[in-house]
């Protein structure tokens, strides 16, 4: 009873060659409802033109899911604020570059999805831990991160403003 | 006719009847006292691995997320216990010519799974899910303790059956703000009796139901 003939997750087995009782995947397996058919969905590319606008709205829910995300899975090499001085690179992991640079601030929504599911220089693929809606979200969060470090007083809505300036006396 | 028992007999007897008495309750307690050792429960006991994995280190010192490695907490029953990629995603370039880091390495090169020991692990006749307690704002360090305290993992929790419904008999006991949940140093406020009930009732816990066996045994 304690301990039943069957296999929990991740458990060994002796049964099979390489002594794990979870079955990789068949090559080529597509799950129920995941045909993940829509290109600039989950490839964030057509061909190879990465998408530059997003192929979901960006509410605040979205935004709000890419923070918690980010926090999660990227903010321990990319920084809070995405100036690439996480606690990682802290400890001697290679820096990432900044996401307030030139270079990324004009780079399309897609390369970010691109970058999230392949990996990039020497950052793993992170597609088995977050799922294609969760690494858009990451995306629209990395561009209010970015205009979050680009904005100017003038930009702010006046009552934000007012609240600001109060905060500052 | 020879008398058959000696006049010693009745003493002997007496006494064997108190012997027998005090037996049968060292017995029982013997019984009870190593059901509840941390022999039998494992409790407080440092459980070995392969290689001597710190939550201390990666969750209390770098603060790492939990669910940078236990990707399934929020969305299946199984939290998950990170393949060797997840580890060698930062270990690909830090602490690379460590010898304790060498079985990850193997791991990695022979594309075979570490084998890491189980510290908390139920019967096979207990249905668990961690996604509903997450969801349902049961924090990680309700059950697993505080692990940015340890720098290699042991239970805190017997995990008998008692202990289980402690908490769904009254959860209110336990749950914080959603929020909080992965949060390994929350501690209960002094008013969490009436938050908890407040939360109990926000979330939908349906408190009833909890003690239903096929909860727990399905």
């Amino acid at each position: 009873m304690y301990s039943q003939p069957r296999s929990d997750p991740l458990e060994p087995s002796k049964f099979f060659k390489n002594g794990a009782a979870s079955r990789p995947l068949v090559p080529g397996t597509v799950a129920r409802g995941h045909l993940d058919a829509d290109q600039a969905f989950y490839q964030g590319a057509i061909g190879t033109n990465f998408v530059e606008e997003f192929p979901m709205p960006v509410t605040r829910q979205v935004l709000e899911r890419g923070r918690e995300r980010y926090n999660i899975y990227c903010s321990v090499c990319h920084g809070a604020i995405g100036d690439g001085n996480g606690m990682i690179p802290q400890r001697g992991y290679p820096h990432p570059p900044s996401y307030h640079i030139d270079r990324l601030r004009q780079a399309p929504v897609g390369h970010y999805y691109d970058v999230i599911t392949h990996g990039y220089g020497v950052m793993y693929s992170y597609a088995s831990r977050v799922e294609p809606a969760d690494r858009w979200a990451i995306t629209a969060y990395i561009r209010a991160l970015q205009l979050s470090q680009n904005s100017r007083l003038d930009d702010l809505p006046p009552n934000e403003r007012v609240k600001l300036e109060a905060q500052n006396k | 006719m020879p008398q058959l028992f000696h006049r010693r007999s009745n003493t002997i007897a007496r006494v064997s009847i108190l012997a027998v008495v005090l037996l049968v309750t060292a017995g029982g307690w013997l019984l009870h006292a190593s059901f509840w050792s941390p022999y039998m429960t494992k409790v407080n006991v440092p459980i070995e691995q392969p290689v001597p994995f710190s939550h201390e280190h990666h969750y209390g010192g770098l603060g790492i997320d939990c669910r940078y490695c236990h990707t399934s907490v929020e969305k299946s029953s199984f939290a998950g216990i990170p393949p060797t990629e997840t580890c060698m995603t930062c270990h690909s370039q830090l602490y690379t010519d460590q010898p304790i880091l060498a079985p990850v390495r193997e791991s990695l090169a022979t594309d075979t799974p570490m084998k890491w020991n189980r510290v908390h692990d139920l019967p096979d006749f207990v249905f668990f899910n961690h996604s509903i307690h997450v969801t349902k704002g049961i924090g990680c360090s309700t059950c697993h303790g505080q692990v940015q305290k340890m720098p290699l993992m042991w239970k805190v929790n017997t995990l008998y059956m008692k202990w289980c419904l402690d908490c769904h008999r009254d959860p209110a006991k336990y749950i914080r703000p959603r929020e909080e949940v992965f949060n390994m140093s929350w501690l209960p406020p002094i008013n969490q009796l009436a938050q908890g009930r407040k939360l109990v009732k926000d979330y939908h816990v349906n408190a009833k139901q909890l003690t239903d066996c096929s909860m727990c045994h399905r």
